[in-house]
Order: structure tokens, then C-alpha cells, then sequence
């Protein structure tokens, strides 16, 4: 469904995407996964449109996405640190975005479910990182998108919500969606991803199923799997 | 004996047969010429509605003239129209158009030469070259007319009221416009000028050069090119005038060049270019003048002593002083200034602190004319303050160490 | 674009800042004029203020906005929406609230006080139409700056600085020249210099208000034939509105390539 070719970028002389071809096929859930400035984000961010590569071109259903936008309204996208406009309510945050998307949106079960109705009102700049978090997760689950794309996504959610997004996400990929997840929580990847991406050096350095990578890597445990990639990084 | 009595009742016959002389177009005399030709002194002139085209009349018989509502006197743009060289005259209630420009002769719609006791009055003149030419006259009065012309430049347009060696003379409730002087005097003493309307003329609303111990009040000077000028003269009263819109580079409220011992009172200067320019003036006190919205209020330039300003208000002119010689004793005290931004503590009305009128910036703008672009800029304000708490370029004692708190001459 | 718009607006104009920028205005122009009664002095101090204060303003406003609303852009920049519009839509938010605090800061005291009988009505409205100006303008070079700068920090310094050299420095260096040059023409380059400086070309359309009869003394003919006709005005509000269109058009380039 997706598909990245022959991707370069690079900030000034730090080249962060080099050369890089991945193509991902539709549903399922994908982890990708690296070490620290390896280029992960800077992935996601090119298939957004909010870095420009400097070369390759980029596909969404076999239709190039560089310098398009229309094609966003098939993907949501949860972004690592949710710092909304601290004058804003709950709700018109949400009816904001809602009314930017030209979709049918589901929020009420969402707000339910990760009981937000009390902080509706309150004002984003009073919200706790967690319930920040929690709104960050509805926005992104309201609308019913082919593609979610999800950006270290447990970030400060207690175990409760931390639940009830696995349960979201599984609901999800059960409807035939593809998700692209970044997280460095390994138990997170074990017990969700059918697939693992690995980047480094700006390169697809490993793809496959998470038996795969344990089998390649001679280890049973993800944790250590991924340890003995980067390591090699190091070496 | 026999003989001077006869003398004498003739005389006496001669003024009580003065006769009323009729002018029209279908009278028997039908023109101006005719009539003054038959006239003797004393008669009067009647010339009824309708149009003259007469130039060069020559008056030399002490003569009323006078016309009605219609009557015109059309010079044809040929030399000058009534030419007077005679005592006890007077001219009334005419019109009189179209006097011709010339580059080396004065032509005038009306033009006296030595004489003495006259009046000319409620006559209206138009297109014309010189208005009211007056040479080596005394004891004329120039009152209620209204002269204009629709002059381009300096060089082919004449005067509206024009005096020259002459005294006594008054000229009052005139409105002039549209002429190269509004009213010009020229060595002429002991004399009033009053209550005119000067406006809209290409160069002065008022040139004064040489002319002695003359007052002159309420007057109004509007548009005038270059303000009014008041030069080389001694012993002058100006009060309750209005200098205002006299905008240009080189263009005053009023100008005073080598004067002494002179009196301004109670005037007002609105929106000119320059308030006063003063340049070689001695003695001379500004009382009680209000200076509003001025692009300078007051510029000093060369050799003044013995000036003194007080009871004025100055009035968010953009510079209040400009200054570029000595101080000299020239007094600043007790004005209002709209700019002063010190305190009263006492409440006496006085401010505490002394106000300093001359600015570092309008220091600068007199050695670089162009810096005034930079009026009212922050840097300006911050060279300003700098100087203003430390002087290096402006006069040190130069400052009104009295401020009035409020309006003076509201 | 109307949309963002819509919510940059209703953000700004919920922060306290702009209820403190609005207030400072009501109380100047509450304390100017009934404690002076004096229109036209009124009208002078408040020029100083807003060709010094209203970009003051606007660049902090423009670079904060941008700096502390960065991460809610990224959240924008995911939907369907075009770059451009939603950062037009941010631009022209915070321009109009801005342009909002000074028009009713000071316009309510001044309605109160009975401007429309006064004769000083055309020069305030004046003042106004310049601040709003100042306002668009300021806002969008800040932008430009941020958007270039990465650091906060850093671009929050070059904005002050950008502030500080337009509202001072420039003078400073302008007036240097002029006195330095004195013996030569420098007619034109007055001129030019102007134009070049949206602080001062407000100034200056001010000034053609309020201090005509001083500007009119100017000895240079293409000065005077500039100040005494209504191509002054004409030409000045001209330049003042590419003065907004420039900067706008550059963020507009910069957004093409720019990375979040």
C-alpha cells in the first residue's frame, strides 16, 4: 500500500534517510524500529508530507504523495509530544479538528472509553501529560482512516488507557487496517506488530515477522534481539 | 483788494455750483475722459452701469468719482487705467479689469503720484498688473477694496497694494489675493495697515522694507508663497494678526530682518512652514503670542539681541527653537511650551524645572537640512533626551527657566 | 484556511496577552485624554507609541505564536489540509487579534471622549490604519524568522534584534550617513532610505499628517514634490502594502522546502 523508493534526506551533512526503498503492503500492524536518530520519525514524517526529502519519491495506493495533501484525509496520525493551544477547550479542540476533516468522526465512544467526559471543558493548557496524551489518542482514533500511523503512542498513559489502546488498535487492525507504530517499548512490538521494520544508518536494515528477527538474531527474547542489532551498530 | 475779492467769490461759486457730472453710454458724455476733461475741482463723476474701454484717464482736477453696481472699466490690457496727480480726490464704488503685464513699466488700474488726501475706496480690481500704485503720497486711505489677479510667477506679476515713499497712509479692510505682493510698503512712515485679508499670493501677503513707526494689526495672512516679510524697519507695532498655511522651503510666518525696537503682540501662527524667522533683530519683545502647530516656531538666525519672549504659547510645533549663533540676551521666560514634560510640585503654575527649547535634533537639522526626514524617530527621541540631560551642542543657558504649567492665551 | 483562522483567532484572543495588550491601550488612551483634554498632543504621543510599541509587539507575538504552538502545527500539518493555508490561517490570526487590541484599546476611549465631533478624527484613523499596518508587517517578518530558525532561542533574539534595528539603529545609521554626506545630493536618498524601513515610512505617512508645515521646508525638490501632493500618501500606503505582501510571499517560498 505503501511505498517508499530510493528515499534521501539529509539535514545539512547529517544524512539521515539514505537511499532507502520499503514498501508496505496493507493491513497489519508494522513496528518500526532503530536506535535513536536513526531515522524513524524522519520516515513517518516524509510519508506526512512534513519533511521533504531530497530525493525518492513516495506512494499512498499507488499515488505519489509528495507535495499533495488531500491524500492525508486517509491517515491518522498520532504525533510523539501533544502540545495542543492552551486556550482551547477539550471539545473545541475536538470539534476543531473534526471540522477540518471532512469525515464522520466517532469521538463519543472514544471520550467514554478513556474517561475524559469531566475534562471536555477544561482548558488544554490545565491538562495533565497523561490526559493530553489520552485526547492525543482520540483525535487519532475518531476518524475511520486506512492508514493510522502511530508516533511512540504509551507514552505517559496509565495501565488502564494503556489497555484500552491495545484493545483499540487490535479492534483496528481487525478491520483490515494498516498501522505504523514507533515505540521503544519491546513488549509493546512483541505483543502487538506482525511485522518488524528495522532502520539504521537511514536504511531498511531488517523487515520481517518478529519470529524472523528472534531467528536471525539467534535470540528468543525481542528485547535482546533488537539489543544485539544496534549493538552491531556500535561494534 | 478788489481784485482778491473777486478772487474769492469765485473761489466760493466754484464750490457751490460743484457739479454732478453723468456718465453712460448714451449720455451726451460717454466717456470717463470727456468727463474729467470738463470737470472742474470739486465736481463729482457719476459713471453709470456699463462698460469702459478707456485707458491712460489722466486725473489732475481734485474730483468724486465714483460708479454703481455694473460699472466697469475695461483697460483693455493696454498700460495703466486712471492715472491721479492730485490733491483731494476720491474714487469710489468701481470695478476696473484687464491691466496689462510689462516687464519694464508699472502699469496700475489705479496709479497716484504725489498727492495728498485722498481716499479709494470699495473698488474692485481684476486681472491686473499693479493694484493700487501709490508714490510720494500723504495722507491717503486705501479702504474696502478687493484686488486679485490670477498671477502665475513672480517675474510678470505686480502688486496688490503698492506704497512708496509716502506717509500717513491707512490701508484697512482690504482682501487681496492672486498677486505677486499682497500689500507692499517701501519707505512709508507713521502709517496703519488693519483688518485686511491677505491670501493666496504668490510671494508676500505683506513686503515691508524701510517704513518707520507703522502699526500694523488684524490682519489675517493665509497661503501666502513666502509668509509675510518685514525688513530694515524701526519703531513697529504688530498685534492681533493671523500668519497661517504658509508652507514652502523658503516660506514664513513672518519675517523680520534687520528690525529694531519693535512690539508683537497677541498674534497668532498657525501651521506655517517657519513661525518667525528672525535675522539681525534687536529689541524686540514677542508677548503673548500663540505659535500652533509650526513646522519651527521660531528660527534665529544671525546677530539678535535684545530680544525677549515671554506669555507665548507654543503649541506642538514640530521643533519649537531653532538657533545657530550665539544667545546673546535673548530671554525665554514664562511661555507655555506643549512639549515640556516637567512637574509643579509647588502648584504655583510655574513648572519646577527649566524647559529647554532647543533641541539636539533641530541642532542637526540646521547643519543638514535633510535629517528632518528622521522628525519624531525613536533615535531622535533618545539623542534628544541624551542631550537634553547633558548639552554639548545646544546652547547651555539657552532655556526658559519658568515654564507655565497651561495655556496662556487661551 | 478560514478555519485555522477561525482558531488561531479565538486562541490568541483567549490569552491573557491580549488582554493585557488591549488593556495597556484602553489605559493610554483613557489617560491621555482625560488627563491632557488635549486631542491633538494625545494623537502626537500616540504616534511615538505605535511606531515604536505595535512591532515591538507584533514580532514578540508573531514568534511566540510560532515558537509555542509548533508542536500543535505538526498536528495540523497530518490532516488534509494545505501547508500554506494553515499557516496563513495562523498569520493573518494573530495579525487581526493584534490589529483588534489596538483598534478598540484605543479606539473606545477615544469614541467615549467625542472624536467624531473633533477634527483630529482623520489623523487617528490614520494612526490606526499605520498600526494595523505595522501589525501585518511585523507579524510576517517574524515569521519569516522563525521559520528559518530552528532555535527558539535564537530567533527569538533575531527577531528583537530585527525589531531593534528598524526601530533604532537604522535611524542612527541613517542619520550618520546624512550628516556625513552633507556636501552631496542626498535628496533622493532620503527618499529611498524611507521606503526601505517600514517604520519609518509609517512615520512619515504620519508626519505628512501632522507635521506638513515642517516637512514642507524641505529644500529638495523630489522631497517636496513627494510631501506636497498626494502621491506621498498615495506611494507610502503603496509600498506599506508590499511591505506585507514580501514578507508573505517568503514565508509562503520557505514553506515549500521547510521541514517539521
Amino acid at each position: 500500500m505503501i511505498e517508499f523508493k530510493n528515499l534521501h534526506k539529509n539535514f545539512g551533512k547529517l544524512v539521515v534517510l539514505n537511499n532507502l526503498d520499503l514498501s508496505i503492503s496493507e493491513g497489519g500492524i508494522f513496528a518500526i524500529l532503530g536506535p535513536n536518530g536513526s531515522g524513524k520519525t524522519t520516515l513517518i514524517k516524509c510519508l506526512l508530507g512534513m519533511v521533504i526529502p531530497q530525493k525518492g519519491e513516495i506512494t499512498y495506493k499507488d499515488k505519489s504523495v509528495l507535495g499533495k495533501w488531500d491524500y492525508r484525509n486517509d491517515l491518522n496520525y498520532l504525533p510523539q509530544i501533544a502540545n495542543f493551544p492552551p486556550n482551547l477547550t477539550v471539545q473545541e479542540l475536538i470539534e476543531m479538528v473534526k471540522n477540518l476533516r471532512p469525515k464522520q468522526a466517532n469521538e463519543k465512544d472514544l471520550i467514554k472509553l478513556f474517561g475524559l467526559n469531566d475534562s471536555l471543558q477544561k482548558k488544554l493548557g490545565n491538562l495533565s501529560g497523561g490526559t493530553k496524551q489520552k485526547v492525543n489518542i482520540v483525535l487519532t482514533f475518531m476518524f475511520d482512516s486506512n492508514l493510522i500511523i502511530l508516533d511512540e503512542p504509551t507514552n505517559g498513559l496509565d495501565p488502564i488507557a494503556l489497555i484500552n489502546l491495545k484493545e483499540l488498535i487490535q479492534k483496528e487492525k481487525e478491520k483490515g487496517k494498516t498501522i505504523l507504530i514507533t515505540t521503544h517499548i519491546m513488549s509493546f512490538v512483541d505483543e502487538m506488530a506482525n511485522e518488524i521494520v528495522f532502520i539504521l544508518d537511514g536504511k531498511i536494515y531488517f523487515k520481517g515477522s518478529v519470529d524472523a528477527l528472534k531467528e536471525k538474531t539467534n535470540n528468543s527474547n525481542l528485547e535482546h534481539a533488537i539489543a544485539n542489532l544496534i549493538s552491531k551498530q556500535y561494534a | 483788494m478788489r481784485n482778491y475779492l473777486f478772487l474769492f467769490s469765485l473761489f466760493c461759486i466754484t464750490i457751490l455750483q460743484a457739479k454732478q457730472i453723468e456718465v453712460c453710454k448714451s449720455c451726451s458724455i460717454s466717456t470717463i475722459k470727456k468727463a474729467v476733461e470738463i470737470a472742474e475741482d470739486g465736481d463729482e463723476i457719476f459713471i453709470k452701469k456699463g462698460i469702459y474701454k478707456e485707458n491712460d484717464i489722466e486725473i489732475n482736477k481734485s474730483l468724486i468719482i465714483f460708479g454703481e453696481e455694473g460699472t466697469i472699466l475695461d483697460g483693455t490690457n493696454k498700460g495703466s487705467v486712471l492715472h491721479i496727480s492730485v490733491d483731494n480726490f476720491v474714487i469710489r464704488s468701481l470695478k476696473i479689469i484687464n491691466v496689462v503685464v510689462s516687464y519694464t513699466k508699472d502699469y496700475a488700474a489705479i496709479k497716484v503720484v504725489r498727492s495728498n488726501n485722498f481716499t479709494i475706496e470699495n473698488i474692485v480690481l481684476d486681472e491686473v498688473f499693479f493694484g493700487v500704485l501709490i508714490e510720494k503720497s500723504h495722507n491717503g486711505k486705501v479702504l474696502n477694496n478687493k484686488i486679485s489677479s490670477t498671477s502665475k510667477d513672480e517675474a510678470n506679476s505686480g502688486n496688490g497694494i503698492h506704497i512708496w515713499h509716502s506717509s500717513n497712509m491707512e490701508v484697512s479692510g482690504n482682501e487681496v489675493y492672486g498677486m505677486r505682493d499682497g500689500v507692499y510698503f517701501e519707505f512709508v512712515t507713521d502709517s496703519k495697515i488693519h483688518n485686511n485679508l491677505s491670501h493666496n499670493n504668490i510671494r508676500y501677503g505683506l513686503h515691508f522694507m524701510f517704513s518707520n513707526n507703522d502699526t500694523y494689526f488684524n490682519n489675517e495672512f493665509v497661503n501666502n508663497g513666502a509668509g509675510v516679510a518685514v525688513m530694515f524697519s524701526k519703531f513697529i507695532s504688530m498685534y492681533q494678526n493671523k500668519f497661517t498655511h504658509n508652507w514652502g522651503s523658503a516660506s514664513y510666518g513672518l519675517l523680520l530682518k534687520e528690525i529694531y525696537d519693535t512690539q508683537i503682540y497677541n498674534n497668532i501662527f498657525e501651521e506655517n512652514t517657519i513661525g518667525i524667522k528672525g535675522e539681525g533683530c534687536t529689541r524686540i519683545n514677542y508677548k503673548n503670542n500663540t505659535f500652533i502647530r509650526n513646522g519651527w516656531a521660531i528660527k534665529i538666525a544671525g546677530a539678535c539681541y535684545g530680544n525677549i519672549f515671554e506669555q507665548n504659547d507654543f503649541m506642538h510645533n514640530s521643533l519649537d527653537l531653532a538657533y545657530n549663533t550665539q544667545v546673546n540676551d535673548n530671554r525665554f521666560e514664562s511661555n507655555y511650551w506643549s512639549e515640556y514634560t516637567g512637574y509643579d510640585l509647588d502648584k504655583n503654575g510655574i513648572g519646577d524645572i527649566p524647559y529647554r527649547p532647543v533641541k539636539l535634533f533641530s541642532y542637526i537639522v540646521n547643519q543638514t537640512p535633510e535629517a528632518l526626514v528622521l522628525l519624531r524617530s525613536l533615535f531622535v527621541d533618545i539623542i534628544n533626551f541624551s542631550e537634553k540631560v547633558s548639552p554639548v551642542f545646544t546652547p547651555d543657558d539657552l532655556m526658559d527657566k519658568k515654564p507655565i504649567m497651561k495655556r496662556i492665551n487661551d | 484556511m478560514l478555519k485555522i483562522l477561525k482558531y488561531s483567532f479565538y486562541d490568541l484572543m483567549r490569552s491573557r496577552w491580549s488582554y493585557v495588550y488591549f488593556l495597556f491601550y484602553l489605559i493610554l488612551g483613557f489617560v491621555l485624554l482625560f488627563l491632557n483634554n488635549d486631542v491633538n498632543k494625545a494623537v502626537i504621543t500616540l504616534m511615538n507609541i505605535i511606531i515604536v510599541l505595535t512591532p515591538l509587539i507584533g514580532t514578540i507575538f508573531g514568534v511566540m505564536y510560532y515558537y509555542n504552538s509548533r508542536e500543535f502545527t505538526e498536528l495540523l500539518l497530518a490532516q488534509p489540509i494545505n501547508r500554506k493555508k494553515i499557516f496563513m490561517g495562523q498569520y493573518i490570526g494573530i495579525s487581526i487579534s493584534l490589529t483588534l487590541s489596538l483598534v478598540l484599546g484605543l479606539g473606545i476611549p477615544f469614541v467615549l471622549y467625542g472624536l467624531f465631533k473633533s477634527a483630529a478624527i482623520f489623523n487617528f484613523g490614520l494612526l490606526l490604519v499605520v498600526g494595523s499596518f505595522l501589525n501585518f508587517i511585523f507579524v510576517a517578518l517574524s515569521y519569516n524568522i522563525a521559520l528559518s530558525t530552528e532555535n527558539k532561542i535564537k530567533g527569538f533574539g533575531f527577531a528583537i534584534l530585527m525589531w531593534l534595528f528598524l526601530a533604532v539603529i537604522y535611524d542612527g545609521a541613517f542619520l550618520i550617513s546624512l550628516v556625513m554626506f552633507d556636501e552631496y545630493p542626498l535628496d533622493k536618498f532620503s527618499l529611498i532610505a524611507t521606503m526601505f524601513n517600514p517604520i519609518d515610512l509609517s512615520r512619515i505617512l504620519i508626519l505628512l499628517k501632522l507635521d506638513i508645515s515642517a516637512l514642507l521646508g524641505y529644500t529638495g525638490a523630489v522631497f517636496r514634490k513627494f510631501f506636497g501632493t498626494n502621491l506621498g500618501m498615495v506611494l507610502s500606503m503603496s509600498i506599506l502594502v508590499l511591505w506585507v505582501l514580501i514578507p508573505v510571499i517568503r514565508i509562503n517560498l520557505k514553506l515549500r522546502k521547510k521541514d517539521f
